[in-house]
């Protein structure tokens, strides 16, 4: 157990830092104005945090701006000066989560942390004396002695002091374990040695993502009954993994009696392994901390880093062999514990999306191996009643297994939605803007794999509104608007699609700009009264276009919407824009809920299967000859209660040999795309199912009306067809 | 032709210069074996609308959905009606190039394995006579047999 897996241990540590910088962001953005006492809290615990972990994997860069920012918090917690440059402050916090982000993109990339802080460090140190300055309450600097690091023998008295920086430490992280004795600075001033009996009581904290918790105590319980008797130690039982949270979350409190006296005793269990904080104290009298070596600053002499595990290690394998089947699950379980998040998530683990994309193969493969079995065609015409029931459970349980597995791919758009609001609070900081990002339904789940292709779109959009349609502050109260400018951005569920709503109350499209743009672009294709104002303003989503004249920060370089829409035809969605001049402009995103399911109808079409998403289905029927009639370009009609509909043939449109060419013999499949509705000519329908989505092989060039393909329970693939892409041929 | 050939790539330098033989129409043709993931036999093929005539379509590898091209159709040789020979190699596209996922080629019967060192491969002739040279990239010898050793990368080159 001495061994020390820094591999594994990376992942963890990329993670939690990541969520640790978001939470961070978030802290800020929300309070920029003022901080109250419990944001600065928080901040110093997060910064507290960052700077151990980075001081623990070595990263003495990053752990270094951390410890300044935490310097600056301490100071601000203990001092809670006013007349605070909240600003300032925030830009500095925010510079300092930069770099923390950048270095932790060099280590995830595998490259060596090398960014320099230093700069970063002297612009808060300048900033904290010049805090100091302006406040006339100074703090008395405690004095600065060495860190106590565990003495080897029986030193007379364990001075109770450390560096000022360290000082705030324990108290931090108690703050966040909720422990129940405040830090006594009480030094101890006298020991003796002898016949007497003392009696203790230790309070242990491991080591954050340590594991096995459980055995670590039950090791630390067995060495001690070498020196102590009368052991009593709360959880009572151990051996029980269930354990393992209540150690991590109260620490695990040891009460005994022993000759030794407080010193030794101290020095016996500050040796225990991954040991982060020990609380000793002889009871009713003094109490003092050590601090393991891994929370001072990294230049510290530490003595007890490389002490070994005082058990046999044949005895540690004894002990652990039990646990090692549910190793894993503690694993993950210490990884979510491990991340500081609000309450909510705590009962959350985290997988890689590797292993649910496996399971959701698997999953597939299994639905298909259950049909083979129940469907085989040697079971036919045998009377095997009690199998086909049995059958019949199997299915329901693989039916509801398969939901459990796509659900498990949903997640919030909460993290996403709540990243932008540091690009709106960036931007009007450089824009000199006033802007109010409200966030509206930012539970709604879908697809992971479609977050990972959304932010960006989202980004750009808020980017663009703010750039180009919120106006200056003055310009607002001019035409009579609030000074404050209010961004909307909203999700919501609409049948089989997710809506995402970027709405501003800026000024609008410029629709005689926008068309002036694309004339000059040679982007138009009809005269310039032919446009709608509606059409026009889907100019903007061309590559290229852009009508700012100059290129900012933030837009103006035309590669914005552009990217929107890449990004949204990866995950299948449309982008819609719709304004109004003075009032404001509104994006919509229609993206679809998951890219790993749909339902589907199978249709044939040339004796091949074809998979149409449901959610495009208005109805099917058969038409009769009364009915269709051709226009004299050749455009084939169908009249369908009252309404008038164009039909596309399917096989002409996919030149697919040996079809029913004749309409009155196939189906017509009544097709919606936003306000447009086909017929669509199949040659009959099979029947409707859940489709798991696959994508079409690389090596095949994507073609129109196609997105994709799909098992069917009989192990054929099917087709999927893409019915917006009737529309745009 | 049920048994599979897992072959996985960290063997590479110990199957350097091993093919694996198959056989269209009347020759025999090899492609680098590091290539080569495994041998299934035929199995349903799904047609894909609007690809080009030597794409044959997707077929369902145990949950997998792979991609199927007609080496026949490819070189430009008229099909022939499958029998219990036909098979579909599939090879590792992504050796090939990156992204390409795996890819199953349909041959007319598998041959064997054999080692072609250096010095037993000779360049194709450089007259173009037909479409097929610019998919060969050498021809190799096996005691008194010729093979015809692919260049996968043009096979798969789509214009």
């Amino acid at each position: 157990m001495a061994d020390f897996d820094r591999e594994s241990m990376l992942d963890m540590f990329i993670f939690e830092m990541n969520q640790l910088v978001e939470q961070l962001e978030n802290t800020i953005v929300q309070s920029e104005s003022e901080y109250n006492i419990d944001q600065i809290n928080e901040i110093f615990r997060v910064m507290h945090t960052i700077k151990g972990s980075c001081a623990m994997m070595l990263y003495d860069n990053i752990a270094a701006v951390g410890h300044a920012i935490e310097d600056l918090f301490y100071y601000l917690r203990e001092e809670n000066p006013k007349n605070l440059d909240f600003k300032t402050l925030s830009d500095h916090v925010l510079e300092g989560a930069d770099f923390v982000k950048a270095e932790l993109g060099k280590i995830s990339n595998g490259q060596t942390s090398d960014g320099d802080g230093s700069v970063l460090i002297k612009h808060i140190g300048n900033f904290l004396k010049a805090i100091k300055a302006g406040t006339p309450v100074q703090t008395p600097a405690p004095p600065p002695v060495a860190p106590t690091a565990v003495a080897t023998s029986p030193p007379p008295a364990p001075q109770k002091s450390e560096p000022p920086v360290t000082k705030a430490a324990p108290a931090a992280s108690k703050a966040v374990k909720a422990a129940p004795a405040p830090a006594q600075t009480e030094a101890k001033s006298e020991l003796e040695e002898g016949d007497m009996m003392y009696q203790y009581k230790a309070m242990i904290y491991f080591q954050d993502g340590c594991e096995m918790e459980n055995i670590r105590a039950y090791t630390l319980v067995h060495n001690l009954q070498d020196i102590a008797q009368d052991i009593t130690h709360t959880p009572k039982d151990v051996i029980d993994e269930a354990t393992i949270e209540l150690i991590r979350q109260n620490g695990f409190e040891i009460e005994f009696t022993s000759d030794l006296d407080y010193a030794r005793v101290n020095n016996h269990l500050s040796q225990t392994v991954y040991l982060r904080e020990l609380n000793l104290m002889e009871l009713g009298t003094t109490m003092t901390t050590v601090k393991m070596p891994h929370d001072l600053p990294p230049v510290t002499e530490a003595p007890i880093t490389e002490i070994e595990p005082s058990v046999e290690p044949e005895e540690i394998e004894a002990i652990k062999s039990p646990v090692t089947a549910n190793e894993d699950a503690i694993k993950k379980a210490a990884a979510a514990a491990a991340t500081p998040a609000a309450p909510t998530t705590t009962n959350l683990i985290n997988v890689s999306i590797k292993k649910l994309d496996d399971l959701l193969n698997l999953m597939g493969e299994l639905v298909i191996s259950e049909a083979t079995v129940t469907q085989n065609s040697e079971l036919k015409g045998l009377p095997l009643d009690n199998f086909y029931k049995e059958a019949r459970t199997l299915q329901k349980i693989i039916g509801n297994l398969q939901q459990t597995v796509m659900s498990m791919r949903l997640v919030p758009l909460s993290n996403t939605f709540f990243k932008m609001n540091r690009i709106v609070r960036d931007m009007c900081r450089q824009l000199e803007k006033d802007v109010h990002l409200e966030i509206i339904g930012e539970d709604t789940e879908v697809d992971k794999k479609i977050i990972e292709h959304i932010g960006d779109p989202i980004m750009h959009i808020i980017r663009n509104s703010i750039d180009h349609g919120v106006e200056m502050p003055v310009d607002r109260e001019k035409t009579g608007k609030p000074r404050k400018a209010k961004v909307i951005l909203e999700a919501k569920q609409a049948g089989g699609d997710v809506l995402i709503i970027i709405k501003d109350d800026g000024r609008g499209i410029n629709t005689e700009k926008v068309l002036r743009k694309a004339r000059e672009n040679g982007l138009t294709t009809k005269a310039d009264h032919e446009y709608t104002e509606r059409e026009i303003q889907q100019f903007i989503f061309l590559p290229g276009f852009s009508t700012n004249d100059t290129v900012t920060n933030f837009s103006g370089r035309g590669v914005g919407m552009d990217v929107v829409v890449k990004n949204l035809e990866i995950c299948g969605g449309t982008a819609l824009v719709d304004s109004t001049p003075g009032i404001g402009t509104t994006f919509t995103l229609k993206i679809p809920l998951t890219l790993a399911i749909i339902e589907g109808m199978s249709v044939s079409v040339g004796g091949a299967q074809y998979t149409i998403p449901i959610v495009n289905i208005q109805k099917s029927f058969k038409a009769t000859k009364d009915k269709l009639f051709t226009d004299p370009n050749g455009n084939e009609m169908v009249s369908e209660r009252g309404e008038i509909f164009n039909v596309v043939r399917m096989h002409e449109f996919f030149h697919i040999q040996g079809a029913v060419t004749n309409i009155e013999d196939g189906t017509l499949m009544m097709l919606e795309n936003g306000d447009q509705v086909i017929c669509l000519l199949v040659d009959f329908l099979i029947g409707q199912q859940q489709a798991v989505v696959k994508p079409m092989p690389k090596y095949f060039k994507r073609v129109q009306g196609i997105s994709g393909c799909t098992l069917l329970g009989n192990g054929d693939v099917s087709i999927i067809v893409d019915v917006p892409g009737f529309f745009d041929k | 032709m049920d048994q599979e050939m897992n072959m996985e790539s960290r063997v590479d330098d110990m199957i350097k210069d091993q093919y694996l033989t198959f056989a269209i129409e009347n020759e025999d043709y090899g492609v680098e074996i590091a290539n080569v993931k495994e041998i299934v036999g035929m199995d349903a093929i799904t047609k894909v609308p609007e690809m080009p005539d030597f794409i044959e379509g997707i077929f369902n590898l145990r949950g997998e959905l792979i991609g199927v091209l007609d080496v026949r159709k490819r070189f430009g040789i008229p099909s022939k009606e499958h029998d219990e020979e036909t098979c579909i190699i599939v090879i590792i596209g992504d050796r090939i190039q990156e992204g390409l996922g795996k890819l199953g080629l349909i041959v007319d019967a598998v041959r064997e394995t054999v080692i072609i060192p250096d010095d037993k491969k000779l360049p194709p002739p450089n007259a173009r006579l037909r479409n097929i040279n610019q998919f060969i990239r050498n021809i190799g010898h096996v005691g008194d047999d010729i093979k015809l050793l692919m260049d996968l990368e043009k096979f798969l080159a789509q214009d």
